[in-house]
Parts: structure tokens; C-alpha cells; sequence
């Protein structure tokens, strides 16, 4: 074996390690100038489905029946056909709502619109975007592969894929803004914040939605408190309420992974509602750092396939063979 | 120096008509999946989005066709011409290896008809893995193709095309380097964006590419111990034993790396109690790490290594282990959060199975028309 070539071979690798620890770590996005969200409060929601009938109705889309419920949508969970469900935790006897031991709760679930979408980031063809004004994530259906990578990306499940379709679609809310639907660009709420009766789907800008959250985490059990409906920004009615249980002090989505605009508000911990185990930090992040370290402006791999070829070629010729 | 040769010989014999039935199934079962859709045929789901046609046939698939790649670094980046006679059966099984890789992404794919996207620069995404795989990967197809060209244009006999083709090779050989190092690299990177749901022994932010190209190059190296070894057995052909041996040397000095930053990196984020949690996790990963292991042990003694039987236990040790690695991380182990679970189906497993079938029957036809093995001498 030739020493030189092996050492040169070698610092060829070299060369192009150092190259890669140059770029720098890309941060979490920020909130959107604009953004809108929602925000879900658990101790509110009664679990009438109202929002999710309200959303199938949106978006044109047929209800799931499960077992022998023949009167209602019964779905269970996000699929190709369904963007939004209510799910239940229930513990023990499950008597009392809001609470953890023997106790009930509530929870949406639906797209978080995530402040630094995992989605956006993995879709190899730009099929899922993020609105630069309003922060809504939107799919669209004529630039997507189906290669599901999204699904994979998304801390919350949410899209989801028509698997009992020869040409099936993904699926997932879009904030009811998708094109054809457009909701919010003219002017007004989400179907579901819409028809919620007691206003635990609150619709509006992101900052409004965040202060109103903290407001209410920091209320005690028994104060009385005026909770809005409909549109944050402009509620069309309110109602008072005593608070019987305390809100766990924790506003999801203000920091999970670089934030959500879809905030939710509980009585019970967020683990027990189903939520994920994130950090603050965004996998989206996370994952474009390294692969921008690795290949920073593409120069990397040209520098790298310009070494390789000037060693292939000389061993090549040295060798003769061939 | 002999020269390489088409074999000869039937080629439907029994084992070849039993991989065609292995296929005919599969291709029923795919007329299902593109007629009824995926679910009609695989178990894949809202929690598990990939099953084992992304991760057998396309993560491992390729990963086990990495022959061509890791041979092509030992003969032209460190200049041990003395493997060129291993070099083209290498190149036509990391071919097949990865034309149909491409052919499960394919069949994987939801919405097919509209693959062309990803060749649309205006909606590229440059911050995907998958992107990145996907170009990467359809390009290194090509490259594969033009690297084994010369054995199809010496069989025709067509010496002015081939002239002219040796001038440039060079050229497609460094980018049968560049390629596979970029891909086989992101395929690991892909489990950064799926964060909390890959378990906490296989995740890891900044050691992901790492890992996953040390293993697809020891897998490389280990491939071509197995291929020669079974086709000097089924087709009788010389001993290449002191070849082989050597490649073995350098598992040993990959793997060890790759296993120091393994565990390293385990160690350094406090996991190490995960090892011993006795859950199934645990056990998977030790399963793995006993699998890593085994060729090191082997391997590491000149003895061994130099015995063929021996030496293809080791290569068959270390294609398991890195194919578990794959597993753990990308199906085994992973979890979505409460609700989802994934076992493969019956139908979703014989399609894969009859994907390999097809391309066991594609490497035969071939070595046995085109000049891609070295015939002994004596024949
Ligand atoms: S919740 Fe999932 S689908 Fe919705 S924006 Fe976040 S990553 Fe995308
Ligand atoms: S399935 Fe569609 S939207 Fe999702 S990542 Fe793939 S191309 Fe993008
Ligand atoms: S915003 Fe629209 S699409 Fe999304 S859950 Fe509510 S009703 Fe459904």
C-alpha cells in the first residue's frame, strides 16, 4: 500500500470535516409578525363535538362512524377524514371533571400550527407552508409525493394520509384558510372557534390569545371570571363562570418546541391529556442545523468531489488496468 | 491477471423458478395496493407513517447495496488495485441493490404520479433530508448504470464506446464516492426531525450521519465478503479468501470507531441506564450491540479471518447488526405516543420479499450472460 495516497486520501476527509464546523446552528423561528391561533381551554370544553361537526362541515368532509353510533360522528381520531377530534382522559371512577385521580378531561385534537412547523421543514417539495403574515400552515395537495414524511415530522400526528384511497391525499387543518375555503383571509373564524358554545376553542391573534392564557392560569379556584367566545379580537358574547378546579400553571405552546400558535389551557397535566415530550428547542431546528453544517452552500461536496476525482484519477491511470 | 466472464449455463433452474414465484405474488399484491390503496395491502398508520417498505426495502436495502461504494473507496481513493476482480460483481449488486430501493420508494410513495416534483426546482425544499435523499439517491442510479456499462458494452463487443467511456469513468466513479457518502449519511439524519419519537438509545442530534455511515460502510464491506463467498460456492469459482480477509481488517477499524462514538455519545447524555432498564429496548440494543460485536471478535484474529467459513460468519454478524440498528431505530423502538402501533402484514412482508426475489433473479441472469465474475482458470 502507498503511504502518501492513504495520507492524502485522508486529509481529504479532513479538510472537509473542518470545512463543515464553520456553519452555524440555525434558532428556533419566531412567532409570525401576524400570527393566528386558537386557544383551547380543557376546563371549558363540555365535549359536544359541535367543533368537530362544525369542521367536517367546513371542509366538506363525510363523518367516520364507529360501532353502533349511527347518529353522530364517532371518529376517533385524526385520519384522512377527520381534522379535529375530542378525546377524553378519564381516570379511576372518573366522577369529577378536571381532575387527575377518579376524575375527566377533555382535549382537542387538531393541527398546533406550530410556530417552526416540523412538517414545513421535512416536505422535500415545499408541499406544506408556512403563511409569512399569519404563521398558518397550509397543504397543498398539487405538490405533495405522498412520502409521508411529515407525518414523521410532526410532534403532534396531525397529518394524516387517505390510506384507502388508490390516490390518496394527506390531511390537516389549515385553520380553515386553505384555498377554495378561506375562512380567516375574509375575515372571519375558524369554523370550529365558531360554534363552540362556551368559547374553550377560542379563535384570534396569537399575542391577544397568550395574554389571555396567562391571565387565566394565574386565577384561583372560586374567583369568577368573564370568558369570551367566538373571536378574541372581537367576541360576540361572554359568560361568567366560578372556577372549581385550579389551571395547571402552563400554557402549552407558548415555548413546546419552538411554540405553537394553537395554545391550550388544562386542569390536568398536559401528559395525562396526551401530549407529547418536548423540549423547547424545535426538531425543524435541529434538523436543518446539521444538514446545513454538513452541506453549507452545497460547497462542501464540490470541494469534496473535486478531491475524489483528482485521487480516482490518478490511481486510476497509475493502476492501468481497465 | 484472468479476465471477467459470463458464467453460462441454465438459467431457469429450481431456485430460480421458486424466486419467480416469490415474485408473481408480490405483483399481485401490488396490483391491490395500486388499485384499493396502501392500507388495502400494508399495516402502516397515522402513528407509524413508514413501515418496512421504506425501512427494509429503501434504508437498509441500500445501505446492504453498499459494496460498490466501499470497494470503490478501497481501489481508487487508497489505491489497492489488487481488488479490482471483486469490483463488478460489487457494482451490479449495489445496482440492483439500489434500483429497487428506488423501486420500494416508489411503491411507497403516496401520490407516485406526481414524483416528477421533486425535480421542479420551485418546490424544492433545500432544508429536507428528503430532498436530498431522493435526488441523491435517483442520481447515484445513474452513476451505478454508467460504472457497470462496461461489462454490457465488452459483451457486445461495441470497443469504441467502451474507449471512450474509460476516458470519462473516472469522473462517475468519484461521484460513486461523492454520492453514496452524502445519502447514506442524511438516511440517519432523518431521524433527527422525528425527535421524541425515536427512542432515546438510538437518538441523537449532531452523531446521527455518522453513524449511519460507518455502519452502511462496514455493511459495504461485509456484502462483498458474503456475495464472493456464495458465489465461489454456487457458481464454483476460485478461492478469493486473502482478498476477502483483508477487507475484513477493515471492519474491524471502522466498526471500532463507530462503536466508540456510539457509546460515547451514550454516555455523554447520561443514557446509560437505559441499557440496563430490561424493558424491550434494552434488549433490542443489546441484541444489536452483541451483533456489532461478534465480527470485531472474529475479525480481529488473522486466524479467523483468513478461514472463508469463519470469515462469512463475521460478514453475516455484521449485516444483521447494522440492519437491526436500522430496525431499532426507525420501526422497533419508535413511538409515536399512545393509540399507534405497527406489525407488518402478511401481504406487506411478500412484497418485499418478492422485491429481494427479483433481484437474486436479476444478479443470475446477468452474471450468468454478462462478464461480471472471474471464471477459474482451469474451467
Ligand atoms: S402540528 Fe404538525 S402539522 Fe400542524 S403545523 Fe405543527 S408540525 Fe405541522
Ligand atoms: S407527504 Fe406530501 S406534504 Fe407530506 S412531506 Fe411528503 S410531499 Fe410533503
Ligand atoms: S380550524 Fe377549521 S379545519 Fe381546523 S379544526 Fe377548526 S374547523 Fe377544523
Amino acid at each position: 500500500m502507498d503511504r502518501r495516497s492513504f495520507l492524502k486520501g485522508a486529509s481529504v476527509g479532513a479538510a472537509a470535516a473542518c470545512v463543515s464546523t464553520v456553519a452555524e446552528a440555525r434558532p428556533n423561528l419566531e412567532p409570525a409578525p401576524e400570527a393566528l391561533g386558537m386557544l383551547y381551554d380543557s376546563t371549558l370544553c363540555i365535549g359536544c363535538k359541535a367543533c368537530v361537526a362544525a369542521c367536517k362541515e367546513a371542509n366538506n368532509m363525510d363523518p367516520v362512524i364507529s360501532g353502533d353510533d349511527l347518529q353522530y360522528d364517532s371518529a376517533k381520531d385524526l385520519s384522512g377524514d377527520t381534522l379535529n377530534v375530542i378525546k377524553i382522559y378519564k381516570d379511576g371512577t372518573a366522577e369529577v371533571k378536571d381532575h387527575e385521580e377518579n376524575g375527566f378531561a377533555f382535549e382537542k385534537r387538531s393541527c398546533m400550527h406550530c410556530v417552526d412547523p416540523g412538517c414545513v421543514s421535512v416536505c422535500p417539495v415545499t408541499a406544506m407552508r408556512r403563511d409569512p403574515l399569519t404563521g398558518i400552515v397550509t397543504h397543498h395537495t398539487d405538490a405533495c409525493i405522498g412520502c409521508r414524511t411529515c407525518m414523521g415530522g410532526c410532534p403532534y400526528n396531525v397529518p394524516q394520509f387517505e390510506y384507502d384511497e388508490a390516490f390518496g391525499r394527506i390531511h390537516k387543518c389549515q385553520m380553515c384558510n386553505q384555498a377554495g375555503l378561506e375562512r380567516i383571509s375574509k375575515g372571519g373564524m375558524t369554523a370550529c372557534a365558531e360554534v363552540c358554545p362556551t368559547g374553550a376553542t377560542l379563535f384570534g391573534p396569537r399575542t391577544m390569545l397568550l395574554e389571555e392564557a396567562k391571565r387565566r392560569t394565574n386565577l384561583k379556584g372560586g374567583d369568577t371570571y368573564h370568558y369570551p367566545r367566538g373571536d378574541i379580537s372581537k367576541p360576540e358574547s361572554f359568560h361568567e363562570k366560578d372556577l372549581d378546579a385550579n389551571y395547571v400553571n402552563h400554557v402549552w405552546g407558548e415555548t413546546e418546541a419552538g411554540g405553537t400558535n394553537v395554545l391550550h389551557i388544562s386542569g390536568v397535566s398536559f401528559d395525562k391529556l396526551g401530549m407529547p415530550p418536548l423540549g423547547d428547542r424545535s426538531y425543524a431546528s435541529q434538523s436543518e442545523t446539521l444538514q446545513h453544517t454538513i452541506y453549507k452552500g452545497m460547497a462542501l461536496p464540490a470541494v469534496a468531489l473535486a478531491g475524489l476525482t483528482y485521487f480516482v484519477k490518478r490511481n486510476k491511470d497509475k493502476d492501468g488496468e481497465e | 491477471m484472468s479476465k471477467a466472464q459470463p458464467l453460462g449455463g441454465t438459467i431457469f433452474t429450481p431456485f430460480f423458478m421458486a424466486m419467480m414465484v416469490l415474485f408473481a405474488i408480490s405483483v399481485y399484491f401490488l396490483g391491490v395496493r395500486f388499485t384499493e390503496g396502501m392500507g388495502a395491502v400494508a399495516n402502516i398508520n397515522g402513528g407509524y407513517p413508514w413501515g418496512i417498505w421504506v425501512v427494509y426495502d429503501v434504508v437498509i436495502g441500500t445501505a446492504l447495496a453498499c459494496g460498490g461504494y466501499a470497494l470503490a473507496i478501497t481501489i481508487y481513493l487508497f489505491n489497492k488495485g489488487q481488488y479490482h476482480p471483486l469490483m463488478r460483481a460489487a457494482l451490479l449488486a449495489s445496482l440492483l441493490g439500489y434500483a429497487l430501493g428506488g423501486i420500494g420508494a416508489f411503491i411507497d410513495m403516496g401520490r407516485y404520479w406526481q414524483f416528477y416534483n421533486l425535480l421542479l426546482p420551485w418546490h424544492m425544499n433545500f432544508n429536507a433530508v428528503m430532498l436530498e435523499v431522493g435526488l441523491c439517491v435517483a442520481t447515484y442510479i445513474l452513476v451505478l448504470v454508467i460504472e457497470f456499462a462496461p461489462a454490457f458494452l465488452e459483451r457486445i463487443g461495441a470497443t469504441g464506446l467502451l474507449k471512450a467511456l474509460n476516458k470519462v469513468l473516472f469522473l462517475f466513479i468519484a461521484l460513486g464516492i461523492l454520492l453514496p457518502t452524502m445519502h447514506q449519511s442524511s438516511l440517519g439524519s432523518f431521524l433527527v426531525a422525528m425527535g421524541y419519537k425515536v427512542a432515546p438509545l438510538w437518538q441523537t442530534v449532531y452523531f446521527q450521519p455518522v453513524l449511519a455511515l460507518l455502519t452502511a460502510l462496514c455493511m459495504g464491506f461485509s456484502i462483498v465478503i458474503f456475495e464472493a463467498s456464495m458465489s465461489k460456492v454456487a457458481f464454483k469459482l476460485d478461492d478469493e479468501t486473502h482478498l476477502l480477509s483483508k477487507l475484513g481488517k477493515i471492519i474491524v477499524g471502522i466498526l471500532s470507531v463507530y462503536l466508540v462514538i456510539r457509546f460515547a455519545e451514550i454516555l455523554m447524555h447520561g443514557k446509560f441506564g437505559y441499557i440496563f432498564a430490561g424493558d424491550k429496548n434494552s434488549l433490542l440494543f443489546i441484541m444489536e450491540t452483541v451483533l456489532f460485536i461478534i465480527p470485531i471478535v472474529i475479525l480481529s484474529s488473522q486466524e479467523k479471518r483468513n478461514n472463508p467459513k469463519v470469515l462469512i460468519w463475521a460478514a453475516v454478524s455484521m449485516l444483521f447488526a447494522g440492519s437491526l440498528y436500522r430496525f431499532n431505530a426507525f420501526l422497533l423502538t419508535y413511538d409515536p405516543g399512545p393509540g399507534y402501533s405497527y406489525f407488518p402484514s402478511v401481504s406487506e412482508i411478500m412484497v418485499t420479499v418478492g422485491i429481494v426475489a427479483f433481484e437474486i433473479m436479476a444478479y443470475i441472469v446477468l452474471v450468468k450472460t454478462l462478464p461480471v465474475l472471474h471464471k477459474p482458470k482451469h474451467a
